[in-house]
């Protein structure tokens, strides 16, 4: 690690497990839950996510000195929302498909509470390296999780990753289907992912005993 | 008055946006411990929505839809600035919570001591800006009805709340595994509820096709009919 300092890696490293902004620090569920029906759609929000608290942070952490502490809540919001029109102009110009299927959702990122947390926590009070490292840490860690949801949902929900029949056809019966396999048409109905989300915490929780709460 | 009854059912029940578009999960899962403060939130979420929705309603009609500018004069008319409304919402709302912040504080002190505290934390609340984007996305034709979107999403929201909140207090006489406690369960308790829920799906369709649709969130939608074209498949294939 020659670019990073340890201090610094740590800032990237963290969010992925230890510190995880969904499953420990309880931010940004919505999205989260809500367009993880499908893996493609879990990655572009997840990229989505990085660009705006990536150049987010660096945005606040730059002007953190000339900010008035009352106002600071709109000023935060208006540095996301701009940053979040331009996510959603580029998705509507090359993905267009996909943007429809995330509607709203990608609005929604502004009011992603893992944006205003690390503004709060983090950019306000830190040089714009170090808040840019802390941006795209935390938002690997909240990708992570929506992969990981995203992967699990498609898989057992549609029998399909990305969009490719990795399980065979179901149509055409082959691959797993040939021995009487059959999609869970409920991994793709919003329940299941709250459910789902519930057991990834399960696991980190039962391998991490500091976790634990009481 | 058929349309105001069934689009509040509807967003009460059916599009419940916690168990359905999964807005504003975040303070739904930090504020749940204690039905009291529970209640504080909820209230303030239903008293901003009713409040926000229609303004930005107003604010899409007039001067977001493209040709909404109109009414400034012809040469206005090709003018689309949509792709200004994220940031318009925003900051209607952040502007509406100060401004009722300082109106509850200034004519009903009991009021704001009890939800004081939640309002400046209802700006960011993917609720509130979750109700403006649906209202725009679903093409609300009225302000009337986008008042009542507002205030029956917020119902919806309020009783989402309440519910978790209750279950949550019960839960901590259980004997939950132990890595599964607080967050875990709560996840999963609301993911019940959420089936629960679904089943309000079928209360207003009543056979007729066409309301069925509408009553599916864009997302649900595609959903639904992936499942429907393969429960077609299937039945194609079992011929």
């Amino acid at each position: 690690m020659g670019l990073l300092s340890k201090k610094d890696a740590k800032l990237i490293t963290d969010p992925l497990a230890d510190n995880n902004p969904i499953t420990i620090q309880v931010l940004g569920i919505c999205s989260a839950l809500a367009i993880t029906a499908q893996l493609k759609a879990s990655i572009v929000m997840a990229i989505s996510v990085m660009f705006v608290l990536g150049m987010g942070n660096v945005v606040i952490s730059l002007i953190r000195n000339i900010i008035p502490s009352k106002i600071r809540i709109i000023v935060q919001l208006t540095v996301v929302a701009a940053l979040v029109i331009i996510v959603d102009q580029v998705l509507k110009a090359f993905a267009y498909e996909l943007s429809k299927t995330l509607s709203v959702f990608v609005g929604l990122i502004i009011t992603n509470c893992i944006i205003m947390g690390r503004f709060e926590a983090f950019a306000l009070g830190n040089g714009p390296w170090r808040s840019f490292l802390d941006g795209i840490g935390n938002a690997l860690g909240y990708g992570i999780i929506l992969v990981i949801v995203g992967f699990f949902r498609e898989l057992l929900g549609s029998g399909t990753l990305l969009g490719f029949k990795v399980l065979g056809d179901p149509i055409e019966k082959t691959g797993l289907y040939a021995l009487g396999y059959e999609n869970n048409g409920f991994m793709l109905l919003s329940p299941m992912a709250l459910i789902v989300v519930g057991i990834i915490i399960w696991v980190q929780r039962s391998r991490n005993k500091d976790l634990i709460e009481d | 008055m058929l349309e105001h009854i069934e689009l509040f059912f509807k967003s009460i029940f059916i599009d419940n946006m916690v168990f359905a578009t999964f807005l504003g999960m975040c303070s739904y899962l930090a504020v749940s411990k204690k039905v009291s403060t529970a209640v504080g939130l909820g209230a303030a979420v239903i008293f901003v929505l009713a409040v926000t929705v229609p303004v930005n309603w107003l604010l899409d009609q007039y001067i977001l839809q493209p040709g909404a500018l109109k009414w400034l004069g012809a040469e206005y008319a090709d003018y689309d600035l949509s792709f200004l409304s994220f940031i318009m919402f925003i900051a209607t709302i952040a502007t509406m919570v100060q401004l009722v912040e300082i109106v509850v504080e200034k004519f009903s002190p009991a009021l704001y001591n009890s939800l004081g505290i939640f309002l400046p934390l209802i700006a960011v609340n993917c609720a509130i800006l979750g109700g403006s984007l649906f209202m725009q996305s679903r093409e609300i034709p009225s302000i009337g009805l986008a008042f009542n979107y507002g205030l029956s999403s917020g119902i919806g929201w309020f009783l989402a709340i309440l519910a978790i909140a209750a279950i949550r207090e019960k839960i901590r006489y259980s004997n939950v595994p132990a890595p599964l406690r607080g967050l875990g369960i709560t996840f999963i308790i609301t993911g019940l509820m959420a089936i629960g829920f679904m089943s309000f799906g079928g209360m207003l369709t009543g056979g007729d096709e066409g309301a069925k649709e509408e009553a599916e969130t864009a997302q649900v939608e595609t959903v639904k009919k992936d499942t429907e074209n393969k429960l077609a498949n299937n039945t194609k294939v079992n011929e």
